[in-house]
């Protein structure tokens, strides 16, 4: 088995080729916070957050220019309003079919199989690639945080692409 | 997405990030990731194979309870493909970094044309926040 691709490496080389400024990734040493599982998960209500810019036909979609919205979709949406706005992957498959970068339709069939408990009334998208750190961390992450503690989520799935 | 869950789990929600870029999840150092080497765009699977989209969920859903270190990544055992061609081309032709502004980008006309009528029977819930 070949070794995982060395994406930072690539994204790098491939800005300064361009003559962008460098994207600062997000280096924590500290350990992440934990919060154990509380109860199984066929007891839980499950929250999604994708970030491959997914949006439902009827929304606005997601534009280019450091774009922090997020949308909120609901957990019964038809698969086939579903679309998908995004600068850094090819979204060919996404568009024929959303499961490979938002897995709604296998979250509900799992549901339905009682390996989870419920999903929470909506998931939550946005589109990644925000070059602010910051301002996900001192506007986004606190607001996507918010609906899913409204929403009572005990456990949350999270999605990038 | 690290950031988030990194947020979220300080909340008292306990989160698991999916990855396609190990290097990646690695650095921003999530609570709980689970890592499964596909190409960029299929984070959760391949296209219309429902039935492994489900053994790649079941899978990675998994990690909720066997991964019990902070930080901890689960690498989940399949293959794109037979020696994975797409590694070596992986990004080369992928954010090319055009220029940017503010317009939404619709994946098509119709989507466009019902976002500005605002028709609320086109969508139940047409929220969008900044």
């Amino acid at each position: 088995m070949q070794l995982p691709v060395e994406y930072m490496t690539r994204i790098r080389d491939n800005y300064a080729k361009l003559g962008y400024k460098p994207y600062q990734w997000v280096v924590n040493m500290e350990p992440p916070p934990w919060q154990p599982l509380r109860k199984p998960l066929n007891k839980c209500r499950l929250g999604l957050i994708a970030s491959g810019g997914i949006y439902v036909t009827g929304q606005v979609a997601f534009h280019f220019k450091d774009d922090i919205s997020f949308r909120a979709i609901p957990k019964d949406v038809k698969t086939t309003d579903l679309r998908t706005a995004h600068f850094a992957y090819d979204q060919t498959d996404a568009r024929q079919d959303p499961n490979v970068v938002f897995p709604i339709d296998t979250l509900r069939r799992l549901v339905q199989e009682g390996l989870i408990g419920a999903l929470a009334d909506h998931a939550y998208t946005f589109m990644g690639g925000i070059y602010s750190s910051r301002r996900v961390r001192e506007e986004l992450a606190p607001q996507l945080t918010a609906r899913l503690l409204a929403e009572k989520v005990d456990v949350a799935l999270l999605v990038p692409v | 997405m690290g950031l988030i869950a990194r947020h979220a789990e300080a909340a008292g929600i306990s989160t698991l990030c999916m990855s396609s870029a190990l290097d990646i999840t690695q650095a921003v150092n999530p609570p709980r990731a689970a890592f499964l080497d596909y190409p960029l765009g299929h984070t959760t699977g391949k296209p219309h194979a429902p039935e492994l989209q489900r053994e790649i969920l079941v899978q990675a859903l998994e990690g909720f309870t066997s991964l019990t270190t902070p930080g901890a990544v689960k690498i989940l055992p399949f293959r794109w493909s037979e020696d994975d061609p797409w590694k070596r081309t992986a990004m080369l032709d992928g954010d090319t970094r055009v220029p940017r502004d503010d317009t939404p980008q619709y994946q098509n006309d119709e989507d466009r044309r019902r976002a500005e009528e605002g028709n609320p029977a086109a969508c139940p819930v047409c929220e969008v926040s900044a």
